[in-house]
């Protein structure tokens, strides 16, 4: 077998246990071994979201589900990334404000969803809280320990060589600290979905989480079973965007080497 | 002078071994009475060194001895609780003083010849830089490999990047802390004579911290003797070029080095 193919079965070999149990779900629905009305076969959830598709009810949806998770997302993510940045290189920073943010990081944010509802209501800034909350922790978790962790050898190294301090951070501290803050950003891309989903299967009018809510009411387990499906490779496309990002930036670690 | 130079001098009387500078001899640096204390305890005192232009000095001692501590002070990477240190070029010109370490200190994100650049920060730029990396690559061996990751290379070819980066601002004094400490024994030889040829082509002031007696006598013109934080010896090597490695001559130096530092 030649090097190209092979590495195709490598990368679809991760599909075959999927394959494999859509097919047993189907062939079991079929045989009348699962009820409908507890798990609706795959093909029954395919004409599902067809017809969502066709409707333009499904696009709609995620695109509203997407933005929502991406804004909270890009506020949270910043917010962290930025106090990370600040309390890994500034002592004074640190001091202030670490104590008050572990604390912080104590509450479960989802504990928070009644007040965020008093607060916000139902409308777009209370899930946009909500989700930037819960991504804001890894990330700047992450970001701070990857900064604590850079070697002190080849800062001093850098000093050495008369790096100034922008050069100094641009070209030791923030490589040095890029594996551990992709650590964080795949952690931060779980809880960006799982929060969102929360929040929209309470308190939504739009979006995914709603669009489940809804199917529930009247008894639609196909849609219900459809969303599920959808957070999955929603999750697993976040999750490789992260790994494929963190591929490129990261081709110096032995980790990513394939030759 | 010590004791022991006299006693030096005594037997082997041809060639005076006591260190005695060249005439002509420019002083690169000079350490005047230095003293170094950490939290109280001194790590060295009264230390008076001069070293001419373009002379190769190895500094020997046991672990604690303050050997690594005198590298540092004159790197600049410390500064001497009394006493000073002179050096002959400009005090604008501090880059010209290079540090090289036991570990190689790549950074593993950037490719060999991208490392050996960080030796031209505020020095060149882009293009020249770029050019000037690839050259003193290839003047340590190396020369197909600046497009490599740090990673892929072995022991000794790091070490061989990080002189590279060393070099490639045109040093004036290039200290060494046990490089070649951490490589294996034959990686070793290698490397002292690539040291010594790049030495002697470049001619700037090598002072060379080592634990190894052999190493120190088969590459410097001058051994010092680090004991206890003060010079014990100070012993002159006038030995031709090329050496070779455990000839008479080199044993008779080490063996006197030897008994100094284990007062035999």
């Amino acid at each position: 077998m030649s090097r190209a193919l092979r590495s195709i079965g490598r990368s679809t070999l991760g599909w075959l246990l999927p394959a494999l149990l859509l097919a047993g779900w189907e062939g079991a629905s079929r045989a009348g071994l699962i009820p409908a009305n507890v798990l609706p076969a795959p093909s029954a959830v395919g004409e599902a979201f067809w017809k969502l598709l066709l409707s333009g009810e499904l696009i709609e949806n995620i695109r509203i589900s997407t933005l929502r998770a991406l804004s909270g997302f890009l506020v949270g993510g910043s917010i962290g990334f930025a106090l990370g940045l600040a309390n890994g290189l500034s002592a004074l920073s640190r001091e202030l404000t670490d104590t008050t943010l572990q604390m912080i990081r104590n509450i479960p944010h989802l504990a928070l969803i009644p007040l965020v509802i008093l607060w916000f209501g139902i409308d777009e800034e209370a899930k946009l809280f909500l989700v930037a909350l819960g991504v804001f922790f890894p990330i700047y978790v992450n970001t701070l320990l990857g900064i604590q962790g850079v070697d002190p050898q080849l800062v001093e190294m850098g000093r050495i060589y008369g790096m100034s301090r922008t050069q100094l951070f641009v070209r030791v501290i923030l490589p040095g600290a890029l594996p551990s803050i992709f650590v964080g950003l795949r952690y931060a891309l779980g809880i960006m979905w799982l929060t969102l989903i929360v929040a929209e299967t309470i308190s939504a009018s739009s979006g995914l989480g709603y669009m489940a809510m809804q199917a529930r009411e009247f008894l639609l387990i196909d849609v219900v079973v459809l969303s599920i499906l959808i957070y999955a490779l929603l999750g697993k496309l976040a999750d490789s965007l992260a790994r494929f990002l963190e591929r490129i930036s990261l081709q110096w670690h032995p980790a990513f080497q394939t030759v | 002078m010590t004791a022991a130079t006299v006693t030096a001098r005594k037997s082997y009387s041809t060639t005076a071994p006591a260190y005695t500078p060249a005439p002509q001899g420019k002083v690169s640096f000079s350490f005047r009475n230095v003293a170094k204390q950490f939290g109280g305890k001194a790590v060295l005192q009264g230390i008076n060194l001069d070293v001419y232009e373009g002379q190769f000095v190895a500094v020997i001692g046991k672990s604690g001895c303050g050997k690594s501590t005198l590298l540092r002070l004159l790197a600049g990477l410390d500064k001497p609780t009394s006493g000073e240190i002179v050096t002959g070029v400009l005090e604008d010109d501090q880059k010209r003083t290079r540090i090289m370490f036991q570990e190689p200190r790549l950074l593993p994100w950037a490719r060999v010849a991208a490392n050996v650049g960080v030796g031209l920060t505020g020095i060149e730029k882009g293009e020249t830089a770029r050019k000037k990396s690839l050259e003193i690559l290839a003047e340590v061996g190396l020369a197909d490999r600046g497009g490599e990751w740090p990673s892929v290379l072995s022991g000794g070819q790091r070490q061989r990047v990080a002189l590279a980066r060393a070099l490639v601002g045109h040093p004036s004094i290039l200290a060494l802390d046990e490089p070649l400490g951490a490589l294996d024994a034959l990686t070793r030889i290698e490397m002292q004579q690539l040291l010594e040829r790049i030495w002697l082509a470049k001619k700037f002031t090598a002072v060379l911290v080592t634990h190894d007696v052999a190493e120190a006598v088969s590459l410097a013109d001058r051994v010092v003797v680090i004991d206890s934080g003060r010079i014990a010896l100070d012993l002159a090597i006038p030995v031709e070029r090329p050496r070779r490695h455990a000839s008479p001559e080199l044993a008779f130096f080490e063996r006197q080095i030897l008994d100094q530092l284990y007062n035999r």
